[in-house]
């Protein structure tokens, strides 16, 4: 965990002391409620569909078990008992209530937490790595990083209001566990010939309505000049972005728009006057702040063969897919799955909460990870103590052995809270995950992403799924669009297979799916993603549809084009 | 009620003088466009039309880091006290704040943060070389 010094936490005590003077203007009638709107959001806070709703930071998805301890009690004091993990590594509450969302920002400040733009046209909370720290091919520890760039952005006075919101990724080490190609920005760690440090720089990436694939402005950024280089993107972004259509304000417009050399020019020109300048990074600040990270406390332990620690049913499973290796001998990375069929993806109890903070005290530092996918990371178990971790993690309902399997899904919250939404995700998660109930075909079919969006905006991250799943609006009912062929790494968007689908015939399209890819695989190695990269999508939507002769009425399907 | 702060007090406006020269820059400005007028410049006014477009902030820092503005550099348009921060941050010493924003009582708001981390105008040393 990175411990605040004094500074960090005085600006986070501000913050709440504005927000709540914000607050109070508002409920006096002295900001409008598009000035609120601004302020509120910034601070996490939305206007939704039933309720408020509070999207908490937890920045680059580090948390320990104090802090998921007090979310807990907040949730419960405040809220219905219960969160909700997002893809951006958050935690949102549902129903918390307008006028108490001070208070709850001084609790969490009493844990060196915030909501600090987590929302708004800002610059939001960094992602990376649920691995960071324990990955055999890190480069570097992507979490020092990340601390850095919280810093750089969190008030900033030039870029407080940028033309729409903006994300950010850092991957550390060799494999791309972060998206970073789906990113407004995004930083992949490589060393050069001389084994100096740098980044590889994205730019232009994201999802929602416009999906495109960031690109790379720099091959290789040396690290002192990290900030420099971001101030004189944001710049050109802040300045040139546009601000007349909601829907063409990302960056990635501005960089279609422009074409990538162009902007490249334009923000190589910037940065010709910000280079080396002051805001240059230093030796001392990255050891600083690496040096204010807690760090686990090994111990010298043998590697052990994780094939013979029991023969206990349902043991071999878990550890297949919820266990992680680890750069040290003798520990593991340990998932806990969040996908329990019949629970919404990501929700977590407060009494699971603390069930979780005491499995962190007691098997892994005290410290955890939330990962894109919503679930939780435990980084650091001593392997001989898996069995005993995976007994407790099972009675809590926590080691559902689907990480990386199709009922691992990915899902927004959907038109059950969300004000944004066309349709619902998390019945369909549901309806899905009781479809395939047999975990021995779950494994049969092998390593799968299925991610649901409800709407456009995307935060289910439909697009890089093998399998995508859209919620679209038709005449105020719900359809679904299904899309093939996207991946998070390397990048992919998906295309979209025909026309949408009712919501209860989305288990059998799935189904089909499913199908398909087991009658033309070569073999259990290659996975759904490498049937559809191999032989395209052309024989999936046959198989969905059937051939054109054999399609259902043509006013079926006018009525499901949406 | 006054609505203007200048050198962080709330101040009556007075009428500009026939000799005063005053440039105005719009979010779409490019402020290398008035390099040339700033150093008769007796004030430049960047104007925020919208309370969320933060373009005038760029061009805040612009004038003062890159074509060496020293003047009276004033925000105008929809300026509330929760900008104050950040404009001063950025350069600006005078604030016109809209309708219905009271001087005195948002004079406050430069207090709102006691640090920041990051270089600007109004603290070129980022915080890092300082702790």
């Amino acid at each position: 965990m990175y411990r605040y010094d004094e500074i960090d936490q005085r600006l986070v005590d501000e913050r709440v002391r504005q927000f709540r003077d914000q607050t109070r203007r508002f409920l006096a009638g002295q900001l409008s409620e598009e000035e609120f709107r601004a302020l509120r959001l910034r601070n996490g806070l939305y206007i939704q569909r039933y309720a408020p709703m509070l999207r908490i930071a937890i920045p680059y998805g580090l948390l320990s078990s104090k802090q998921l301890r007090k979310l807990a009690e907040i949730a419960r004091k405040y809220d219905r008992a219960y969160g909700h993990f997002s893809t951006r590594q958050n935690l949102q509450l549902n129903w918390p209530r307008l006028e108490q969302v001070p208070d709850i920002l001084a609790e969490l400040a009493s844990v060196q937490m915030h909501a600090i733009q987590t929302s708004g046209n800002s610059f939001r909370n960094v992602t990376t790595d649920q691995f960071a720290g324990v990955a055999a091919d890190e480069i570097v520890d992507s979490f020092v990083w990340c601390e850095i760039l919280r810093q750089w952005s969190t008030f900033h006075p030039e870029f407080s209001y940028l033309p729409r919101k903006f994300k950010f990724a850092v991957n550390g080490a060799k494999a791309d566990r972060a998206a970073v190609g789906v990113h407004d920005i995004g930083l992949h760690a490589i060393k050069d010939a001389q084994n100096q440090v740098g980044f590889k720089v994205m730019v232009g990436g994201g999802l929602g309505r416009t999906p495109m694939v960031g690109f790379v402005i720099r091959e290789f950024l040396p690290w002192p000049h990290l900030l420099t280089y971001i101030e004189a993107i944001l710049r050109v972004y802040n300045r040139y972005g546009r601000r007349d259509n909601i829907h063409k304000a990302r960056i990635k417009i501005l960089v279609k728009e422009r074409g990538p050399e162009r902007f490249r020019e334009d923000v190589e020109a910037e940065w010709a006057h910000l280079k080396d300048g002051p805001a240059t990074l230093t030796h001392e600040e990255v050891e600083r702040v690496a040096e204010r990270f807690t760090r686990p406390q090994y111990e010298s332990l043998a590697s052990q063969d994780l094939a013979k620690l029991g023969n206990v049913p349902g043991l071999a499973a878990w550890v297949k897919r919820n266990v992680h290796a680890h750069r040290v001998p003798g520990y593991a990375a340990v998932t806990l799955s969040l996908k329990k069929t019949g629970v919404p993806p990501g929700d977590v109890s407060s009494d699971q909460m603390e069930a979780i903070a005491s499995l962190a005290d007691r098997y892994a530092f005290g410290e955890l990870r939330v990962t894109h996918e919503q679930n939780l990371v435990l980084a650091d178990v001593r392997q001989d103590r898996l069995v005993e971790l995976w007994r407790e993690a099972r009675a809590l309902g926590l080691a559902t052995p689907n990480v990386g399997l199709l009922t691992n899904i990915i899902a927004c919250p959907g038109g059950d809270f969300c004000a944004l939404a066309n349709a619902k995700s998390i019945p369909v998660a549901e309806a899905i995950q009781r479809r395939f109930d047999d975990l021995d075909h779950v494994f049969d079919i092998g390593e799968l992403d299925l991610n649901i969006s409800g709407c456009m905006n995307a935060c289910g991250h439909h697009h890089v799924g093998h399998i995508g799943i859209l919620g679209v609006d038709k005449n105020g009912e719900e359809w679904y669009q299904i899309q093939v062929g996207g991946s998070q790494a390397p990048a992919a968007l998906g295309k979209v297979l025909g026309p949408s689908f009712a919501r209860a015939e989305v288990p059998d399209v799935i189904e089909k799916l499913i199908e398909c890819y087991l009658e033309r695989r070569d073999s259990e190695a290659e996975r759904f993603i490498d049937v559809v990269q191999r032989i395209g999508v052309a024989p999936f939507k046959e198989q969905v549809y059937g051939k054109a002769d054999q399609r259902p009425p043509r006013s079926q399907r006018d009525a499901a084009v949406a | 009620m006054a609505r203007l702060i200048k050198g962080r007090r709330a101040v009556s406006e007075t009428p500009p003088s026939p000799d005063e020269k005053i440039v105005r820059l719009e979010p779409a400005d490019d402020p290398a466009a008035v390099a040339g007028e700033l150093a008769s410049a007796s004030r430049v006014e960047v104007n925020f039309p919208k309370f969320g477009d933060g373009r005038g902030f760029s061009i805040g820092r612009l004038l003062r880091e890159r074509y060496g503005y020293k003047g009276e550099l004033r925000a105008v348009g929809q300026i509330t006290r929760d900008h104050l921060f950040y404009l001063e941050s950025c350069g600006f010493d005078s604030f016109e704040l809209r309708e219905g924003e009271n001087a005195e009582e948002a004079v406050a708001a430069f207090d709102d943060f006691s640090e920041s981390y990051q270089a600007s105008p109004a603290r070129p040393v980022p915080l890092f070389r300082r702790r």
